[in-house]
């Protein structure tokens, strides 16, 4: 509706189908066609878009194409290194490769009972009993859910049985390899009744290279269950990622999304949850550190649809260079849903004049006897704090990177998972001046 | 030790110390008294490395050298310590990564080696203990949710860990109850020594009946009306800051 018709679409429609995974089943091919078709006739959507007002994503649309390989590449070696390291941490770890699961780097022999975990493409193949909300438009909150719908190439289906815990988290390491590819993960978690369980997401980009990712995740958050789900996002520096993490909880449960970005030319994270029943807990943490011409967009919505929930939301962000954020908190308190509890802050580091930040909460209050509240803060290192460190012996960059750390310690304290807790640690210090000093002092 | 000489500085153009002149020996102890806006804190912080105040004539030399030449992680490695009036909240940073990071740049400074965690816990400990500081406080977040003593107190754990050769320390007895003080009173004089000096900067006589200062200062509108010995602090307490600004019992006392 937005764009005109442009040559990308006859030929990718063309290409939709062939050489994807499920390409036997009729059913599925038809899936697919009808999901490019409601892209297409859509389109990308421009800056006239309210949700789309600051992130530009016509960069995508001069792509080459949109399909995705389907030969997948060897992993690259640090990547190698990396999955030997993370099943050395004793994670349940599934590798994928542009989008593709690699077996042989991945570690799920030992789930407990109860925990099922698979490659999509597989189910896909296999003509398995599929989650409804694959292909679902109902569970396209973008239009770029209707893409990933259209080219999925893979990804994961975790299905955990009433009353299992999962002691050890599911890692899913998605690197992306080769120049140009187009990437499309979809993830499906469904938790059963009071189950419980960490996942982790984990984008890595190892060339810089304009690869485009759009990936889905799905969660279905049972009565009573317990999901926690974490992204990192470490694409390469030219890399452009587009995703929605979606969650959908019953009586209560709770979901706990939290979600860093670290790198990438382009990010743009639709991040929602909806309580549906009544005693749901949903917290949404984020934090992330740009640089150079980084752009990252977080537009996160909780819809309060029962009465007597809960949301915390706790978002920062540190931006130098000429780096821009983009913000938008959403939450809608749906007619009925009293007695709902729900704050929100972000609080954003500006360490250049040239970064720039736009944030936005968005409270939308339908029923009565709530309690919202929301505080925002855009600010620089404090100089008081500065001159403090500094009349203590540290010089100029320790103890600005001493400060930067603090802001961002407040997110990185409340990762429950240690292994994840230190890497996002390390990769705030990496990237602080004398932050391997502070490191060695942790 | 220190040698100020004609000391002017100004901030947003407001001149705020108008030619002070200050000698203090190693050994010694200053007390620096004065109402309410007359500088003292200018004072200090300037003499920490406060980059907000402009020097607009005068000289300060530490050891001889030009201290207003040096950055102030440079006059904190080489022995100035402020015990600052409103300590600064450092969100996210706990005190422990604080004292550690701080006291290692000074050794690092010194080319000393960098404390281990088990010897650094030991000493953090022991001088905690010895400042009447709950060890739950090394975990917090450096003064924030600290009570007025407890930031206080955190400040002269900082001076007992860093152990400089200069302490200024600014109002560092105001708003602490009777048993602070003296804990305070304690660790300061724990650092009284031959080759340290010590400036306290008190706007009440009382933590003058802890420490007794071998010389006391009196600073009015950004100069030194009156210097003197330990009585002087009586005197003024007695007395009040009034007759400063009228100048009359300048001249009774002396
Ligand atoms: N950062 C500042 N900006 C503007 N004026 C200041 C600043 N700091 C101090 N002053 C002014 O300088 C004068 C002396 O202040 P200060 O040194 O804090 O006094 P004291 O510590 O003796 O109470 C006061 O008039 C105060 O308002
Ligand atoms: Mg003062």
């Amino acid at each position: 509706m937005h764009v005109q018709p442009q040559s990308w679409q006859n030929v990718e429609l063309s290409l939709v189908p062939d050489a994807l995974a499920g390409h036997d089943s009729p059913w599925i091919l038809a899936a697919r066609k009808t999901a490019f078709k409601r892209f297409s006739e859509h389109g990308f959507p421009t800056k006239r878009e309210e949700e789309w007002k600051y992130t530009d994503v016509s960069l995508i649309s001069k792509r080459g194409s949109l399909a995705p390989d389907n030969i997948p590449p060897d992993a690259p070696s640090e990547a190698k290194l990396l999955a030997w390291a993370l099943s050395g941490e004793g994670m349940h770890l599934m590798v994928f490769v542009n989008g593709h699961f690699d077996s042989e780097l991945s570690t799920i022999d030992d789930l407990p009972d109860g925990v099922q975990l698979s490659s999509l493409a597989d189910m896909l193949d296999g003509d398995a009993n599929l989650p409804e909300s694959l292909f679902s438009q109902q569970h396209e909150h973008t239009i770029f859910a209707a893409l990933n719908n259209a080219f999925v190439t893979d990804g994961a289906v975790l299905k955990i049985a009433p009353d299992t815990v999962l002691e050890t988290p599911i890692y899913l390491f998605l690197i992306a390899s080769g120049h140009g590819v187009a990437i499309y993960p979809h993830i499906i978690v469904m938790a059963g009744e009071n189950s419980s369980a960490t996942v982790i997401e984990h984008y890595m980009g190892t060339l810089d290279a304009h690869n485009f990712t759009n990936a889905i995740t799905q969660i279905n958050v049972g009565a009573g269950a317990k999901i926690e789900h974490c992204k990192l996002i470490q694409e390469g520096p030219a890399a452009l990622h587009i995703a929605g993490v979606h969650a959908e909880q019953s009586k209560d449960s709770s979901f706990t999304s939290r979600s860093f970005v670290f790198s990438g030319r382009s990010v743009r994270n639709d991040i929602t949850s909806s309580l549906n029943e009544t005693g749901c807990l949903c917290t949404f943490d984020g934090l992330y550190l740009l640089d150079d011409k980084q752009h990252v967009d977080h537009h996160t919505r909780i819809d309060h649809i029962a009465p007597c929930c809960t949301s915390r939301e706790y978002y920062r962000g540190i931006l130098d260079g000429e780096s821009r954020g983009v913000f938008n908190g959403k939450v809608i308190v749906h007619h009925g849903a009293n007695q709902t509890d729900a704050h929100q802050t972000n609080h954003h580091l500006l360490l250049s004049k040239q970064a720039e930040i736009d944030t936005k909460p968005q409270l939308e209050i339908f029923a009565d006897d709530v309690k919202c509240t929301h505080g925002a803060t855009v600010g620089q290192l404090s100089d008081e704090g500065l001159f403090y460190l500094r009349s203590r012996g540290l010089d100029a960059d320790t103890a600005r990177s001493v400060l930067i750390y603090g802001f961002a310690n407040d997110i990185i304290n409340r990762i429950n998972t240690p292994y994840l807790r230190q890497r996002i640690e390390h990769l705030l210090l990496d990237r602080l001046p004398q932050g391997d000093m502070v490191k060695e002092l942790l | 030790m220190l040698s100020i000489k004609n000391l002017h500085v100004c901030i947003d153009g407001k001149e705020i110390l108008r030619g002070i002149n200050l000698d203090v020996k190693a050994g010694e102890v200053h007390a620096i008294m004065g109402p309410n806006a007359s500088g003292k804190s200018t004072l200090a912080q300037l003499l920490a490395g406060r980059e907000i105040y402009k020097v607009t004539a005068g000289s300060v030399h530490y050891l001889g050298r030009d201290l207003l030449a040096m950055s102030p992680e440079r006059r904190a490695c080489e022995g100035v310590f402020l015990a600052f009036q409103y300590p600064v909240e450092i969100p996210g940073v706990s005190n422990a990564l604080f004292l550690k990071t701080a006291l290692n740049a000074i050794r690092k400074y010194h080319r000393l080696p960098e404390l281990d965690a088990m010897d650094f816990l030991t000493l953090v400990r022991e001088r905690m203990k010895r400042v009447g500081m709950d060890e739950a406080l090394l975990l917090r977040a450096v003064n924030e949710g600290f009570s007025g003593g407890e930031k206080k107190r955190n400040e002269i754990l900082q001076l007992n860990i860093l152990q400089p050769r200069l302490a200024i320390l600014d109002e560092t007895d105001s708003g602490l109850d009777i048993d602070a003080l003296k804990l305070v009173a304690d660790g300061v004089n724990d650092m009284r020594g031959a080759d340290r000096a010590i400036i306290l900067v008190t706007h009440y006589q009382r933590l003058l009946d802890y420490i007794v200062p071998d010389a006391v200062h009196v600073l009015s509108q950004g100069c030194i009306v009156k210097s003197g010995g330990a009585d002087l602090a009586k005197d003024l307490e007695r007395h009040g800051y009034n007759w400063l600004e009228t100048g009359d019992l300048i001249k009774q006392i002396a």
